[in-house]
């Protein structure tokens, strides 16, 4: 079974719930798709088991010595991405989307594409299971398919391990990289936080689970640091038609955790966060059983 | 001069910053400024501001419709498609064009020689501008839901600015690609963090990349107060101005939650932003404009 934990806005604490929630039952299989941002290892200290690279897109790239400066590629790229700089033909890596097409229509045939090829997957062994995890080299396009790549390696694991539950820690917003996160898993938990921009925020994120028809559940974080704004949000899931799962409350005491490469239930293993975290774990565990 | 304001994660106070730093310098009377919100999966800065819509228009980009009538499935549209996004199968005369795959590139239009391909426009988001007074705007880039890729709403967000003047850009978070197309026509870039290990380990990942691409940046610590101290001492190695800290407080907390400027109610910010905005200006702000 996976278990997704997103959240629309970051830093709404999505990250300490996913850590959680894999401390929380049995051996888990914890995938890191928050690839831009990847953050578990730094808890986790896990080890390293195996690498893996990831392609992640092409760049065009000029040959100087075959180019003769006809500027055809410039009308051609629909980036902007090539243009006369002091009168001489450049690409500019930063716009460059990788389409090739300069490369195909180039009269001198001195267009190369080159793979981006400086991110990573890593695969290793934690403390209560295996882990699975990206990590995008800067400026690549998070297109998801690293997504993709570290939720297949996770599943491969589970199925030769014999470990029934992955917890899928995702990255912020709605676009590509989350429709992967998401696509077929079977519950997606969505981490918000009581404020204007988090309602916002929870808005959209409901909307493109919705498009996937996924068992949706809404964790409030903080939910004392604005109740007003919180009974909000929890009005908005129940007219909405969504699982609302519970709220939390702001506690100092979950940074320390953190600072003390701790999750919540190792750090704090009484106190009300952790007993709501567990019960709300519960019953997604048991949902439809 | 372009200011970007980003973190490597999310949730850290970006756009408290943006949203402050550009209510203090509107009230200044400087000739054009702007304040663009960049994160178009997420847009939230209106919720901080009234503001009466000057325009909105869509952004476009062009996918391919193939004329079945005309297509000789020769499948060379296809091998020109760098993204996978056309499906061909020649011996059971299927073609389907997958616009969430498309980029809008136009290879396959160049490689079909048979006249079978022509384009049409999909909407990819919108971008809107806001009246604030009169020396400021604000321009919002907000992505469709659905769609894979936030950078063409952005692009064209930035562009709309006309580039003069000064211009403040609420960036993505992370430091993938839409990161990157937000920070490239930045001048100077400040980095929102938070003294967490979590904070820590994306802010490292901004500064190197920024590095890279070699803009100067600074760091405004938020939340300071709830954390540890490592991040001072990293910051400390390399070097990097602290421009601001601004503590843990509930009440500021409770101002942005509402969607509230917290320097219209804590009068003493509005000169700390107004005096950081200024030193930067003194000391980058002549490398263009
Ligand atoms: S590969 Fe495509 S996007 Fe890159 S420079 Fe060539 S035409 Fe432009
Ligand atoms: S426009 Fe480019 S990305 Fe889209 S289908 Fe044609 S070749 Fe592929």
């Amino acid at each position: 079974m996976e278990i997704a934990v997103i959240s629309g806005k970051g830093g709404t604490g999505k990250s300490s719930i996913s850590a959680a929630f894999a401390t929380l039952s049995d051996k888990v299989i914890l995938a890191d798709c928050d690839v831009d941002a990847a953050n578990l290892y730094i808890l986790f200290n896990p080890t390293h088991e195996e690498e893996q690279i990831y392609i992640g897109g092409q760049k065009a790239i000029i040959d100087y010595s075959k180019c003769y400066n006809c500027g055809l590629c410039v009308s051609y790229c629909r980036f902007d991405a090539i243009s006369f700089v002091n009168s001489k033909v450049t690409i500019s890596e930063v716009s460059c989307d990788g389409c090739k097409l300069c490369s195909r229509i180039c009269p001198a045939n001195a267009i190369s594409m080159v793979n981006s090829d400086k991110s990573l997957m890593y695969t290793g062994t934690f403390r209560n299971g295996k882990m699975v995890y990206g990590r995008l080299a800067p400026g690549e396009e998070n297109s998801g398919k690293l997504v993709n790549m570290v939720r297949d390696k996770a599943k491969t694991i589970a199925e030769a391990e014999n470990i029934e539950t992955i917890i899928i820690d995702g990255p912020p917003g709605i676009g590509c990289p989350v429709i992967s996160t998401i696509t077929g898993v079977e519950h997606v938990v969505i981490v918000t936080e009581p404020s204007m921009s988090g309602l916002n925020d929870l808005q959209r994120t409901i909307e493109i689970c919705s498009k996937f028809n996924l068992t949706t559940w809404v964790i409030i974080n903080k939910s004392d640091l604005n109740p007003e704004i919180s009974n909000k949000i929890q009005e908005f899931c129940l007219s909405h038609n969504i699982n609302f799962l519970c709220r939390l409350p702001f506690d100092p005491e979950v940074v320390k955790a953190m600072i003390n490469k701790k999750t919540i239930p190792e750090y704090m293993p009484d106190y009300e966060i952790n007993k709501l975290l567990k019960n709300a774990l519960n019953i997604i565990m048991n949902y439809g059983r | 001069m372009k200011i970007a304001i980003a973190s490597g994660k999310g949730g850290t106070g970006k756009t408290l910053v943006s949203t402050n730093l550009f209510y203090s310098i509107s009230k200044q009377n400087i000739k054009n400024c702007f304040l663009v919100d960049c994160d178009a999966e997420e847009p939230n800065d209106m919720i901080f501001f009234k503001g009466k819509v000057e325009k909105t228009f869509d952004v476009n980009q062009k996918v391919p419709v193939i004329n079945e009538s005309k297509c000789t499935y020769c499948g060379k549209c296809h091998e020109f498609c760098n993204y996978n996004a056309i499906f061909i199968l020649p011996s059971a005369k299927i073609i389907k064009v997958i616009e969430d795959l498309c980029h809008g590139c136009g290879a396959c239009s160049v490689a079909c020689k048979f006249d079978a391909i022509s384009e049409k426009e999909v909407s990819l988001g919108t971008i809107s501008r806001f009246y604030f007074n009169k020396s400021s705007t604000i321009v919002e880039a907000k992505m469709k839901i659905g769609v894979m890729s936030p950078v063409p709403v952005i692009k064209a967000a930035v562009k709309e600015t006309g580039n003069e003047g000064i211009i403040i850009l609420d960036s993505p978070p992370g430091t993938s690609c839409p990161f990157i197309q937000t920070v490239a026509t930045a001048d100077y870039v400040i980095l929102v963090t938070e003294p967490t290990p979590f904070g820590l380990s994306d802010l490292k990942q901004s500064v190197d990349t920024l590095k890279t691409m070699n803009k100067p940046c600074g760091v405004i610590i938020n939340r300071s107060g709830l954390g540890g101290n490592e991040i001072y001492d990293y910051l400390n190695q390399c070097n990097i101005p602290i421009l601001m800290e601004i503590p843990f407080d509930k009440e500021i907390a409770s101002h942005y939650s509402k969607g509230e400027l917290f320097v219209k109610y804590k009068k003493e910010w509005e000169q700390h932003f107004i005096s950081m905005f200024n030193s930067i200006v003194e000391k980058y702000g002549n490398s263009s404009n």
